[in-house]
């Protein structure tokens, strides 16, 4: 039988580096990808991997700041999804399509 | 009266009436122009006169007025005041310059009464005056040179007066340029003079000049002078800058009377006389300008034979005469040089007047060959440009004879002349004689060729009275300077001019030792019976020649074929300044152009923008609007940063 302590010990270090995973797709998500939607969704990656990372250090803390800390982040992620959609619809409206590139139409 | 309200009266006059001229350029009521700058004029002669009146009324050893105004500038040491000196030299150009000047106003209100520029016209004459002043009274060479620059710049401006002709316009700008070569070089002179002596005042100048010959080429004294006599053949029309002089022609007829003519051209002679002392001391400077004047002399007669343009051959004469006067102050002989500029300024007024006149009667018609026989028509022009021509020409005892004669006997007889000198002054008097006559003959005398559609008539008396002034001054200007040995043979008749003028000229050493020069009574009266023959044979011949042989003149143009045409195209002068020097001038600076400032000179400005226009670019493609580079901006500043405080 093999040995899968090391599988089955999950130090906050494991929890950190999917943190860190989990953000840097959403940024690669940011950078890379046009669709308003798909942007959005990529935002709410990064913040919930930070969320991911809050919640690790509270445990691993004994403390519960960082999970308070969550609630805040997650309720400003909902209202920054209200704002973006609505965004994103205004967008669709008008040219029929979520590009961000739309809103280069924006610039003074 | 008070002498600084005189003189400032004396020299703001004119410059008021420049100014009030000046204002209402655009009028064309010549009554009005004219009565404005004849009066402005005539009121600085009347205070010439009443200046001299009081220099004559001074003692001998007090006859000088110097009134200070004001401080010019002030470096270190230096100090330069504007301050005027009346003095005898001075009193005597002011008069020339005011009471001629008058005169060739008056001329000019029946002269350009057609011109619609003619309050311009009048300005821009008030404004010359105005400058002469100032270069005749100026008591340092930096005063004088504001007033030289000055009538270079009315000459400009009058010759260039019918500036729609291209042809004139260029004539203009011919003069101007030619006049900056020699006043580089008199801006030089006075650098020298300066470095030299410490001072550019005038009577601290002469004060200060060394007491024993300077012999060296090199030595201050000569290269100064030497430079402010390039300026004088710049200003003065002599070899090798007087090309400008015949094509100055160009303006109204009035201004070459007296700017080209009567007072501007003699300002170089008025420069050394004022200035002897300094130009005593340099002996080679002397020679240098004897013999340009000497060369001057017969080279622009020679050219005055040929020319059919009524105001050219003037023109020439005017030059040659000018040669006459730096002829004699080259040879020391001073007071003569400045006899023959007030004679001068007599007799060529005159006949530049009268050649207006007969432009003007001959409906704008300037070449002899067009004219003949307009004595009938135009009897007051022809009787007083025949007392000019008996002056110019040298005979007794008009005014011309006097100064002519006694600048040949001092080229002859002084220390520094020679008789080489005298050779060409006598040869340059047969031909003004022949030109002149040549002149007479084919403008006033014999068959008429006039136009059958021109009508020629006299002029109005507004043209005639100054006319007959200048006759008279020309007929009578000598006698103020008869030689002693036709006053002797006369009973005591004083020898004015030599009197008055003698506190200021300096004495040529040389003369010291051998008081009398060595020259007796008799040689004296030989020379002048050798002028006087040589001139009246060859007036005679010119009379024959071209009135008596009808083709005389063409036979002996025939023979000499070639040697005329050189002489008629001026010797090829012109065309050899542009060929050796204008042209490389323009080669020169075309290529300039061409390759050091198209290929080198803008190439490096367009490398220069395009380098800030490329940086530009760069830095705008990061401010483009795109918010994904913007976010990744962030990303990669959080990450260099985290990954400096990482690694540290």
């Amino acid at each position: 039988m093999p040995d899968i302590s090391i599988l089955t010990t999950i130090t906050p270090n494991h929890y950190l580096v999917l943190s860190a995973c989990l953000f840097m797709i959403g940024v690669a998500g940011v950078l890379l990808r046009r669709n308003l939607i798909v942007l959005f969704m990529s935002i709410e990656l990064m913040l919930n991997a930070v969320n991911l990372s809050f919640v690790t250090f509270s445990h691993s803390f004994g403390k519960v700041d960082g999970q308070v800390m969550v609630f805040f982040v997650m309720t400003i992620a909902a209202a920054e999804a209200a704002v973006g959609l609505a965004l994103a619809v205004s967008i669709f409206k008008r040219f029929k399509e979520v590009n961000i590139r739309f809103f280069e139409h924006l610039k003074g | 009266m008070n002498h600084q309200l005189l003189v400032a009266i004396l020299i703001l006059s004119p410059l008021i009436g420049f100014l009030l001229n000046g204002v209402r350029f655009k009028h064309t009521n010549y009554i009005a122009a004219g009565a404005i700058a004849t009066t402005a004029v005539f009121l600085s002669f009347v205070c010439s006169v009443l200046l001299f009146m009081d220099l004559v009324n001074a003692p001998e050893n007090q006859r000088t007025i110097a009134v200070g105004f004001y401080e010019w500038f002030s470096v270190d040491k230096f100090t330069i005041n504007v301050g005027f000196v009346v003095d005898q030299i001075s009193s005597i150009m002011i008069l020339i310059i005011t009471g001629v000047g008058s005169l060739i106003h008056l001329f000019s209100i029946g002269y350009m009464h057609h011109d619609k520029g003619v309050t311009k016209y009048f300005a821009y004459l008030n404004l010359f005056v105005f400058n002469m002043l100032l270069l005749v009274l100026g008591d340092s060479l930096l005063t004088m040179f504001v007033g030289w620059e000055g009538v270079g710049l009315c000459s400009y401006l009058l010759i260039g007066f019918w500036f729609n002709d291209a042809a004139k316009a260029a004539a203009g700008m011919k003069a101007f340029i030619t006049n900056r070569v020699g006043d580089a070089a008199f801006i030089i002179g006075m650098f020298i003079l300066f470095a030299t002596f410490g001072t550019l005042n005038i009577h601290e100048l002469n004060a200060l000049a060394p007491t024993t010959m300077e012999a060296s080429w090199l030595g201050a004294v000569t290269l100064g002078t030497l430079m402010l006599f390039i300026g004088a053949t710049g200003k003065s029309a002599q070899i090798p800058l007087y090309v400008w002089l015949p094509d100055a022609m160009a303006g109204p007829t009035p201004v070459s009377a007296l700017i080209h003519a009567a007072t501007m051209v003699t300002a170089g002679v008025y420069m050394i006389v004022r200035l002897n002392p300094l130009f005593v001391v340099a002996p080679n400077t002397m020679m240098v300008i004897a013999v340009i004047g000497a060369a001057t002399a017969v080279m622009a007669a020679t050219i005055g034979l040929t020319q059919y343009d009524i105001k050219k051959v003037l023109a020439y004469s005017t030059v040659s005469q000018l040669g006459y006067m730096f002829l004699a102050v080259g040879v020391g002989a001073f007071g003569a040089g400045m006899f023959h500029l007030m004679t001068h300024a007599f007799f060529k007024a005159l006949m530049f007047l009268g050649s207006g006149s007969v432009i003007h009667g001959m409906h704008e018609e300037q070449d002899i060959r067009k004219m003949g026989g307009l004595k009938k028509y135009m009897p007051i022009t022809h009787i007083t440009f025949l007392l000019g021509w008996l002056a110019i020409i040298g005979m007794p005892p008009f005014s011309g004879f006097f100064s002519k004669d006694e600048i040949l006997w001092q080229a002859y007889s002084s220390p520094r002349g020679h008789v080489l000198l005298w050779v060409a002054g006598a040869i340059g008097a047969g031909l003004t004689a022949f030109y002149m006559t040549r002149l007479m003959a084919l403008t006033f005398w014999g068959t008429s060729r006039v136009d059958k559609h021109v009508h020629p008539h006299e002029s109005g008396s507004l043209m005639t009275i100054p006319l007959i002034v200048l006759a008279i001054l020309s007929v009578i200007g000598g006698w103020v300077g008869i030689p002693h040995v036709i006053s002797e043979s006369f009973g005591h008749i004083p020898n004015y001019w030599e009197h008055w003028l003698s506190p200021l000229m300096t004495k040529l050493p040389e003369l010291a030792e051998n008081a009398h020069g060595g020259h007796s009574a008799a040689e004296e009266w030989a020379l002048m019976g050798i002028s006087v023959s040589i001139a009246s044979i060859s007036a005679l011949t010119a009379f024959v020649m071209y009135l008596k042989k009808g083709d005389a003149p063409k036979k002996f143009v025939e023979a000499i074929g070639p040697v005329y045409k050189a002489v008629y195209n001026k010797y090829f002068v012109d065309e050899f300044y542009f060929a050796s020097i204008i042209n490389p001038l323009v080669t020169g600076s075309r290529n300039l152009w061409y390759y050091v400032d198209v290929n080198v000179i803008d190439k490096a400005t367009y490398k220069a923008t395009d380098l800030v226009r490329g940086g530009g670019s760069f830095v705008r493609s990061l401010q483009n609007g795109n918010m994904q580079q913007y976010a990744l901006y962030i990303i990669a500043g959080v990450a260099i940063t985290l990954s400096l405080v990482l690694m540290r």
